[in-house]
């Protein structure tokens, strides 16, 4: 009897593993609503999302809009934008009221990161890493100090910057060389170089992983949270295809002496920040690609329904277009649900690695196939600068490359998938 | 203590200014003096903004036929742009002058959605809002509440809430009837600015200055408190609302009230007997040179 109630415990057990039941407590989404009814779409955002998508798609055709083709040719993001962005609270949307932020969801946050990216991609990415990476590293593993010193500003004026990557450390991020020599008095030196990251040419707060035990190899990683009078250099401005607005600068750091109150977190322990940061920036990116598509969609729809005519109707009309439009519509609402279904579980709390791995990878293939098209369905047109979609096309490009490469995204899928097999 | 000329001070609520000294009466010298002073206070604007939920104005709104009313499933909603306008001008009253205005309150009827455009315009600056809960009258059916009921809804608001100034909208997008302003101030016997493009208000009189645009060009007018201005589209820019106010307005009392409680009879009057878009536009001709044009208009009979 026992025997058989014993392995009928262990198929009990098994059983969320193959059907893949959540084992997360269902909670509330935000505190506004009540659970939304069981009918609804998840694609139903209580009214703190609408509010603020409102105010960001007017920010779009009001101050983003008028400039985009400006700043891709320069290869420089207009500081009006970056001031307008501050001033609206789309630089804190999660930080603490008490720290100067909005206070709101990470729903909220990734839809405004959306929302952005239909109109300039580049302005997003901006925002995503200042908002989903260094906001939130300070925020959750930064000391009452750390908190009190650099969330303020980070939310009023303060642009932020994640300096994780290396020439010789990209995919393999803990290989990073970058070294921070321990004082006797605690306080650290830092030194070494940082290369792809993204705002690093305006940014004035760094959150900086060096390695200050380089014996234990990736156990030694540390990280910091740096300012740039202390001695950042911006040694070079990548010049880019896509995103050219957004910098992806080259950093030196040479002999940047950092107090020991500076330590985000545990000594030692940066690579757990790294990871996890990441995890949530996945979401992120995958929700800059997602507004990509759609943006690049719109655009290019508008066209194909309303302002050409060729053989004596729309483009759009032909089944040919027709098809091909239904397809690319369907794939961008697939991507947006694995987008909201990654962000949902993880502000439940609930184990959410592999959904936001799939978001982002399916977000990027998505976007780049969109994107494409969109060029075509445009014809001739669309492949003039002038009438901004081709720069959809190569904006795209780098979904599938940072934050954790393509091959990165499919490797981590395919090994918590294996996991639940064994 | 007496002041040199006999004359006593008295203090009254913390917003007086300039108090004026009377001559009321001269205490003993034993016993301790009682101020009494009459103040000259300047008019404290408690503003009633009423607005309302309209379908967004980028959207193109479409005719459901089976049903002769507009398409509104799905459809996105937001706040009226003269609305909006007129809760910017509150605002900025407010900001204009320190204790100018006392209370600035929303108000709007419908169904219970409209609560999402009150949190709207709490998160520009208002103070609190109230919803005149009319359940019947949900998205679609938005045209059955007609000008007159509404200015007899916020007639007896109005009067409830002690205001001396209405902003509102002149007009809302989706029937563009320009009719409720004016009926309320007709209602309620008070002045009336309608179509306002600059609204200047003097503190010391309370008289009010509006601007007006008009067919023939702009017309000033200056009225004295109660009264009901309608915003037009140039009277300001509405700010862009930061995160934290949208969050803020969270916390901002709303009440819920029913046309009942106001002793009002909102049944409509007129019945929409039909609804059709408008004719397509016919495509024009492009030409390359303005000598082409001039030949154009000249064959159109137009010059």
């Amino acid at each position: 009897m026992v025997p058989i109630l014993r392995s009928l415990a262990r198929v009990g057990r098994m059983l969320p593993k193959i059907y893949g039941k959540p084992n997360y407590p269902i909670r509330l989404l935000s505190s506004t609503k009540p659970l939304r009814s069981p009918t609804s779409s998840i694609l139903e955002f209580d009214e703190d999302v609408e509010l603020f998508r409102s105010v960001v798609s007017r920010f779009n055709a009001d101050v983003v809009a008028p400039r985009v083709e400006k700043m891709d040719e320069e290869e420089h993001i207009d500081p009006i934008i970056i001031s307008s962005l501050f001033e609206m609270g789309l630089m804190a949307v999660e930080t603490p009221e008490e720290y100067g932020g909005a206070g709101a969801s990470f729903t909220a946050a990734v839809a405004i990161v959306e929302e952005l990216a239909k109109c300039d991609p580049s302005v997003s990415v901006l925002n995503d890493v200042h908002n989903t990476l260094v906001n939130t590293c300070v925020r959750k593993w930064g000391s009452d100090y750390i908190k009190e010193t650099y969330l303020p500003p980070l939310a009023t004026g303060k642009l932020g910057a994640f300096a994780l990557s290396e020439p010789s450390a990209g995919s393999d991020a803990f290989a990073l060389r970058t070294r921070a020599r321990k004082l006797s008095d605690g306080d650290f030196v830092i030194e070494g170089g940082k290369m792809w990251i993204t705002n690093g040419a305006e940014a004035e707060i760094f959150v900086v992983f060096a390695n200050a035990d380089p014996e234990k190899g990736y156990r030694g990683i540390t990280a910091f949270v740096v300012e740039k009078p202390w001695g950042v250099n911006v040694v070079k401005k990548e010049k880019k295809l896509g995103i050219r607005a957004s910098s992806t600068a080259v950093l030196s750091f040479d002999e940047v002496h950092v107090p020991k109150q500076n330590v985000l977190g545990v000594y030692g322990q940066g690579y757990k920040i790294a990871i996890e940061c990441l995890n949530e920036g996945r979401i992120g990116i995958a929700a800059q690609m997602t507004g990509l598509a759609q943006g690049a969609f719109d655009r290019a729809v508008s066209y194909a329904f309303k302002d050409r005519q060729q053989f004596g109707k729309y483009i759009g009309e032909f089944q040919g277009m027709q098809f091909q439009i239904a397809q690319i519509a369907s794939e961008i609402e697939a991507a947006r649900l694995l987008l909201y279904n990654a962000a949902r579980i993880k502000e439940a709390g609930g184990q959410f690695v592999k959904e936001a791995a799939m978001a982002k990878l399916i977000a990027s293939q998505v976007a780049e196939r969109t994107a494409s098209k969109a060029v075509e369905w445009m014809g001739g047109v669309g492949f003039t600068r002038d009438e901004k979609v081709e720069k959809f096309y190569r904006d795209a490009k780098i979904g599938a490359i940072y934050e954790g490469t393509s091959n990165i995204q499919l490797q981590t899928i395919a090994k918590l998938i294996q996991k639940s097999y064994v | 203590m007496w002041s040199s000329k006999n004359s006593v001070h008295v203090f009254g609520s913390p917003t007086s200014s300039r108090p004026t000294t009377c001559q009321l009466f001269r205490p003993p010298l034993q016993q301790q003096y009682v101020v009494i002073t009459i103040l000259a206070m300047p008019p404290r604007l408690n503003i009633v903004v009423p607005i309302k939920r309209v379908i967004d104005f980028a959207i193109k709104p479409r005719i459901n036929q089976t049903k002769n009313v507009i398409e509104t499933n799905g459809v996105k909603f937001s706040l009226n742009p003269f609305c909006e306008i007129a809760v910017e001008e509150a605002v900025r009253l407010r900001e204009s002058s320190k204790d100018l205005v006392e209370s600035i309150t929303l108000v709007s009827a419908g169904s219970a959605k409209i609560q999402d455009t009150l949190r709207a315009g709490l998160a520009l600056g208002a103070d609190k809002a109230t919803l005149i809960d009319i359940p019947a009258i949900d998205d679609s059916r938005s045209l059955e509440l007609e000008p007159l009921a509404v200015a007899k809804l916020l007639k007896a608001f109005v009067e409830k809430s002690n205001a001396n100034l209405v902003i509102m909208g002149k007009q809302a997008i989706d029937d563009d009837s320009n009719q409720t302003g004016q009926m309320l101030a007709g209602l309620l016997n008070w002045s009336q600015a309608t179509n306002a493009s600059k609204v200047t208000v003097d503190e010391a009189s309370g008289v009010v200055t509006v601007a007006r645009e008009i067919d023939g060009g702009t017309e000033t007018l200056s009225a004295p408190l109660p009264l009901v201005i309608t915003t037009d589209l140039r009277l300001n820019t509405p700010r862009y609302t930061k995160l934290q106010d949208i969050m803020k307005a969270k916390k901002k009392k709303t009440e819920k009230i029913t046309p009942e409680d106001l002793g009002v009879d909102i049944t409509p009057r007129l019945e929409i007997v039909s609804l059709s878009e408008p004719a397509k536009r016919t495509g024009g001709g492009k030409v390359d040179s303005v000598d082409a044009l001039i030949g154009k208009l000249k064959g159109a009979g137009a010059i």
